[in-house]
């Protein structure tokens, strides 16, 4: 157990964090844009946004491969101009979660901006509120809740991402390792032992996940219960 | 001050062409749901954008189709009170009001300005509660206050009581006439309920699927509705399709009797309408000595007799008619104790007095003008 090396806990945690970031924003402002964008412009939108969720995540890497590999189109111009690659790198996992997951927190938060009030947008824009004002002080915080959990699903998806980032990154252990990717591979070595014991972090931090979500909600579930019993007795 | 409104919309199965003019008043718009009243509102305060038309208030021009002027619902000094008040909810009351505040000018500082509004409206103390610990009355006294804040020239209410009960509804009304009476500007107040019309509203325009009839006084809405649709919103209970026959008399279709009318009768009348109130009932040994019936008076049969609190109702079927038809059934309502001997199955005498006899038009005359590009 000593001799464990912690490298893929901790390729996994950085590569999820960075996509569950930039998810983050980007969700968010899709979201946001495509809740109000006119039907037929949602629904082609809504379907090429969705798309890397319902395909397979090998064809998400394949078509990943294709671009930033060295001889596709963004990645042999990264190579010409910068001089490294975009693959077999420990942030090649990057574009594989991020691409994976960004479906998931952009569902999600347009769910939440779908089912928040208009009615107070729209008295707050007859009380002479400006739009930026609406958005950062009234929208998003009544749609925390959907934002919270289109976030913790992401960083939950990308900690468990294998296909598309197998196939970007491969497995080079101490480099591009993660979590899942090292279960398979030690696996196939039949080192069952190594296996079973990245199993049992894995299983540690999904029960984490799903604990913290659950306590989200208690958290703001509590309050409102309180406040109706209140508002009751007033 | 003045509000004038020209606007139409249209959507696939419904449109909504709304015309009216207010001076200085407190006008409602009173509409069976769906009759495009709130729609109304939405357009006047820049939420929802009319078809073509044209939207003046006080001076200003909010919407013009033809110049295209569409001010943001911002820019434009609407302020609207929704059913449910739409308080924001992560926000105290304090911040809620200050919000609106702060992005108004006003006389005093900051908090003097606050302070002012929650003696006004009644709710200082409460100034770090969030709206889902208010009461309903509190919650309605606070969105009053942040649309005042806010500067209005034209206030709006979308149907405020329509979601209490009985007893909150009468404190909150009374808040909402307080509020109506201190208002410099145009108030439009948009309701199904005839009774908050008559108490709060000078004058009425009746809305029915999407148009408009003329705006008239309150009182002569409920004393003499025209059409059909206003007279179903004023509260009448008994209908007949009626048949012209001279000036002064009408034939009922389906109660099947000729009835005499002190109103004129006009060529376009469809229907007539009796309020329940005003139908009483006499015995049978009431018919003249020749057998006949007097001056409208005619013999029903009674199917039903209901005790309400303060009121007997007996509803009764015109001899020879299907009282399983809509219109044949009639309602009359009253005071306890003077239903007599009316019990079902009796054959009893209506009568209804000439005065009492509403001839009823079927819908808006249809004017040549009535398109928006006329203005």
């Amino acid at each position: 157990m000593s001799a464990m090396d912690l490298f893929p806990l901790y390729n996994s945690l950085r590569v999820a964090s960075i996509s569950t970031f930039i998810t983050f924003f980007a969700g968010i402002c899709a979201a946001h844009y495509i809740a109000r964008a006119p039907k037929a412009v949602k629904g082609v939108l809504d379907c090429i946004l969705t798309l890397p969720m319902v395909l397979p995540p090998t064809v998400v890497g394949f078509f990943l491969l294709k671009t930033i590999g060295p001889y596709g189109p963004v990645g042999s111009v990264v190579l010409d101009i910068w001089g490294f690659r975009l693959t077999m790198a420990w942030y090649s996992a990057i574009f594989a979660t991020t691409a994976v997951t960004f479906p998931l927190m952009y569902r999600t938060v347009r769910g939440a901006f779908e089912s928040f009030d208009r009615t107070l947008l729209y008295s707050a824009q007859t009380l002479g509120l400006s739009d930026t004002f609406i958005f950062w002080r009234i929208t998003i915080p009544n749609c925390k809740q959907g934002i919270l959990a289109g976030t913790v699903l992401a960083f939950a998806r990308a900690l468990g991402e294998f296909g598309a980032t197998t196939m970007v990154t491969g497995y080079i252990p101490g480099r591009t390792a993660t979590i899942s990717t090292a279960v398979y591979q030690f696996w196939r070595e039949g080192n069952d032992a190594l296996a079973y014991k990245w199993v049992a972090v894995n299983l540690v931090i999904s029960f984490l996940v799903l604990t913290t979500v659950n306590m989200l909600e208690n958290r703001y579930d509590r309050p409102k219960r309180a406040r109706a019993v209140l508002a009751d007795k007033g | 001050m003045s509000l004038y409104v020209k606007i139409k919309k249209a959507y696939d199965d419904f449109t909504l062409e709304a015309e009216f003019e207010a001076q200085n008043e407190t006008m409602a718009l009173l509409g069976a749901s769906g009759c495009g009243k709130s729609l109304t509102l939405r357009c006047i305060a820049g939420i929802t954008k009319p078809d073509e038309g044209l939207i003046v208030s006080d001076g200003v021009t909010l919407f013009d189709s033809r110049k295209g002027i569409n001010l943001s619902p911002q820019r434009r000094r609407a302020g609207l009170l929704f059913q449910n008040y739409a308080l924001f909810p992560n926000m105290t009351v304090e911040e809620n009001v200050m919000a609106v505040l702060s992005k108004h000018g006003g006389s005093g500082s900051l908090r003097e300005r606050y302070e002012r509004l929650a003696r006004n409206f009644y709710f200082d103390g409460l100034e770090n509660h969030y709206p889902a610990q208010l009461s309903g009355g509190q919650q309605q006294r606070v969105a009053l206050a942040r649309i005042m804040a806010s500067g209005p020239s034209l206030l709006m209410f979308d149907e405020p009581l329509s979601a209490l009960d009985s007893y909150l509804r009468w404190q909150l009304e009374d808040e909402l006439a307080r509020t109506l009476e201190a208002f410099p500007g145009d108030a439009l107040y948009v309701s199904h309920n005839r009774d908050e019309v008559i108490r709060l509203c000078g004058r009425v325009c009746v809305i029915d699927h999407g148009r408009f009839e003329r705006a008239r006084p309150t009182k002569e809405l409920f004393e003499s509705p025209e059409t059909l649709a206003s007279s179903l919103l004023s509260g009448c209970k008994n209908y007949s399709r009626a048949a012209r026959l001279t000036d002064v008399t009408v034939r009922a279709l389906d109660w099947d009797v000729d009835l005499e009318c002190s109103k004129t009768v006009d060529a376009g009348i469809s229907h007539i309408g009796v309020r329940s109130h005003y139908i009483s009932i006499a015995p049978e040994d009431a018919l003249t000595a020749d057998g006949q019936t007097g001056t409208n008076m005619f013999r029903c049969r009674v199917l039903k007799v209901t005790e309400d609190v303060f009121s007997t109702i007996v509803d009764v079927c015109p001899l020879g008619t299907d009282p399983g038809h809509d219109f044949s059934r009639i309602r009359i309502e009253l005071p306890k104790g003077a239903a007599g001997g009316a019990e079902e199955g009796v054959v009893v005498l209506a009568v209804i007095k000439p005065k009492d006899i509403m001839p009823l038009r079927p819908d808006l005359p249809i004017t040549p003008d009535a398109k928006c590009d006329t203005i």
